[in-house]
């Protein structure tokens, strides 16, 4: 009894022990790295993947899985600033925005209400994408002429009461995201549907919509991330967002959400993410290439899971 | 529903079902008439040649993939690890020399698989999990080893086992040939392949029945591994260089060829048949529209609607084979 008490104390706050231990032994080589500007810094390099993450934490709580927001980030940000300068800021956004419901509804309609594998439907939308948005600009990079003038760039380049507004955004929309999952019926639905689907239809929970909803929201924080990027680069390439799928889920994987789903929260998305940034960050810091993070990444995330299902289960089969 | 017609059209009947079962082989007659029609090069010796080859090497991973498939896991580690095995064996040579080069990136690719087989099968965390660590991190082991720069052969006579061809058919195309067919065979034939099946199909039931679950899915992780290696191998003598960013979202396509094939990523249902018709598939389409001079976004967005509308066909038909 006592062991398992212990056991599931540290599966709780295992991580967090892990990671401060981690920001100590930085901070010993560097003393850079845990400076209010670094630790800002880190936070604003995180806020895009945060964004998106804490939108498909959704997805994976009700079992499912996106890998299709890399692509949609991309599509997003290439229409957000073609749009820009075509028809203005304010409706670039409201466009964008509009057009990453309707992304994610189709994802939501193919996955919640078709009942079709979540991995291969989103996988090909990963690539239909990818070919829309390569239609769309006709292959060609866009950017913003008047970076320096347009109000635009208030999302990306611009401070508020001297932190980031990306970072304000990224922990203010993770602030209400938490809420929606812990304080709503939708949140309980979420949960319900990912614990178990059966039971909750059963009880009159329509797993249908709650997963339909869920990827509505993956893609709008995926919108909301696409503004954070287009006003950041004031510019997009036809490849901006590739690869954003598995940082994403790689976050929310380290925060301790189960892919099976039915437990995780935002927060722990959130600090998932974080501890990316502040691997990348600190092995900069300390010297090493770019590239080594991929690496302690793929260490950290089998360590960081292994402990976490060691505490939840007692026994593993297979 | 078709079952109450009479004894006469019974055989049509299991011809038409086979067909449904087997609807992959639709979609590549379908795709090929269509090529065929709409190009005269399509179906010329010189390029049929050529969709072998270019659909061999996701063929080549596609087959490790299967096994996995079956057994109820995914592999997402497979480009990095093609990507490893083709660094070392071109970066190796001059040190080692060519053959051991060429058997340190197979074993690379082996020993990476068992790990993620060993931490899979022992932690109890979905492969899924472990094999995007996997293609994380490998992914850097490539670049720390190539120092983000593409490695070449010194001496280009390898690049010449990538010329050798049995009529029309590469090398690296009867790789994948024969490796399908000899899994195929493992699959079928032999105590590991059938337990596969089993374990795929339902694990608690094959736990309870004895089966070694762990051993099973070491092996067929080990197997993927090593098969992406030998992709790897391959696409090394082909290239004659080793890019660290070579393979990559190859996981992708092979995924996609797999379970075009017709392989439940549920576990406990596919064939390497199914997998060859899945890879040629996607690979007569790549080759069609790229004939056809159509813009690279063509093929991107067909092969996402290919997929869907495969996925729909499948829900279609399993739910028919349900109600019976």
């Amino acid at each position: 009894m006592k062991s398992t008490n212990l056991i599931s104390g540290l599966k709780k706050s295992g991580l967090l022990v892990a990671f401060v231990v981690f920001l100590g032994a930085v901070s010993l080589t560097s003393d850079a790295f845990l400076s209010v500007g670094n630790i800002l810094d880190v936070l604003r390099q995180v806020s895009i993947t945060g964004m998106i993450a804490i939108g498909t934490t959704f997805v994976v709580i009700t079992g499912r899985l996106d890998l299709s927001v890399g692509s949609m980030l991309t599509l997003l940000t290439v229409l957000l600033v073609d749009q820009h300068n075509q028809v203005g800021p304010l409706l670039a956004i409201v466009l964008t925005l509009a057009a990453a419901i309707a992304l994610g509804a189709f994802n939501g309609l193919l996955v919640g209400y078709l009942k079709l594998n979540a991995l291969i439907v989103t996988l090909a939308m990963l690539s239909f994408l990818q070919g829309l948005t390569l239609l769309y600009s006709g292959g060609s990079n866009v950017n913003i002429p008047n970076a320096q003038t347009t109000w635009f760039r208030f999302f990306g380049r611009s401070d508020m009461f001297g932190i980031p507004v990306p970072v304000l955004l990224f922990l203010g929309v993770g602030a209400i995201a938490a809420f929606v999952l812990t304080r709503t019926v939708f949140g309980r639905q979420v949960y319900a549907v990912g614990g178990n689907e059966t039971a909750s239809n059963f009880s009159g929970v329509s797993s249908a919509r709650t997963v339909f909803w869920a990827y509505i929201l993956s893609a709008l924080a995926t919108g909301f991330a696409a503004i954070i990027l287009g006003s950041r680069v004031m510019g997009a390439q036809n490849t901006i967002g590739q690869g954003y799928e598995l940082t994403v889920l790689a976050g929310i994987i380290l925060g301790g959400t189960s892919m099976l789903g039915g437990s995780g929260s935002v927060w722990r998305t959130v600090l998932g993410i974080a501890m990316l940034g502040f691997i990348q960050n600190g092995l900069l810091l300390m010297g090493f290439p770019y590239y080594v993070q991929w690496l302690v990444t793929w260490v950290v995330i089998i360590i960081a899971v292994w402990i976490d299902l060691a505490g939840k289960r007692g026994r593993v089969l297979a | 529903m078709t079952m109450n017609t009479g004894a006469q059209s019974r055989h049509t009947n299991g011809a038409v079902t086979w067909l449904f079962r087997n609807h992959i082989w639709l979609f590549l007659g379908l795709a090929i008439a269509i090529f065929s029609l709409a190009s005269p090069y399509f179906l010329t010796v010189n390029n049929i040649s050529n969709v072998l080859t270019q659909g061999a090497f996701i063929g080549i991973l596609a087959v490790g993939m299967t096994l996995v498939m079956i057994d109820g896991e995914i592999d997402l580690s497979v480009g990095a690890i093609l990507a490893l095995s083709t660094a070392l064996a071109i970066g190796l040579q001059e040190q080692i020399g060519v053959w051991p080069a060429v058997l340190a990136g197979l074993l690379s690719g082996a020993a990476l698989g068992f790990f993620n087989g060993v931490i899979t099968a022992f932690s109890g965390m979905h492969s899924f999990i472990v094999t995007l660590g996997a293609l994380i991190g490998i992914r850097g082991l490539v670049f720390i080893y190539t120092g983000e720069d593409a490695l070449m052969v010194q001496d280009f006579s390898y690049t010449e086992y990538a010329e050798i061809y049995l009529g029309p058919v590469s090398v690296t195309a009867l790789t994948f040939f024969v490796l399908a067919l000899f899994f195929q065979w493992v699959l079928t034939s032999t105590r590991h392949g059938r337990e596969t099946f089993a374990i795929g199909d339902n694990i608690e039931a094959a736990h309870d029945a004895g089966i070694n679950i762990k051993r099973h899915k070491i092996i067929n992780f080990s197997i993927c591994g090593t098969m992406a290696a030998v992709a790897g191998i391959l696409l090394s003598m082909r290239l004659g260089t080793a890019e660290p960013n070579a393979g990559k979202i190859w996981e992708l396509w092979t995924i996609i060829a797999v379970v075009l094939g017709g392989t439940r990523l549920t576990g406990g249902f596919g064939s390497m048949w199914k997998t060859i018709g899945g890879v040629m598939t996607l690979a007569v389409l790549r080759n069609g529209l790229r004939l056809l001079n159509t813009p690279n976004y063509v093929e991107l967005m067909v092969m996402g609607a290919v997929l869907i509308l495969a996925l729909l066909l499948d829900r279609v038909l399993s739910s028919q084979t349900e109600a019976r």
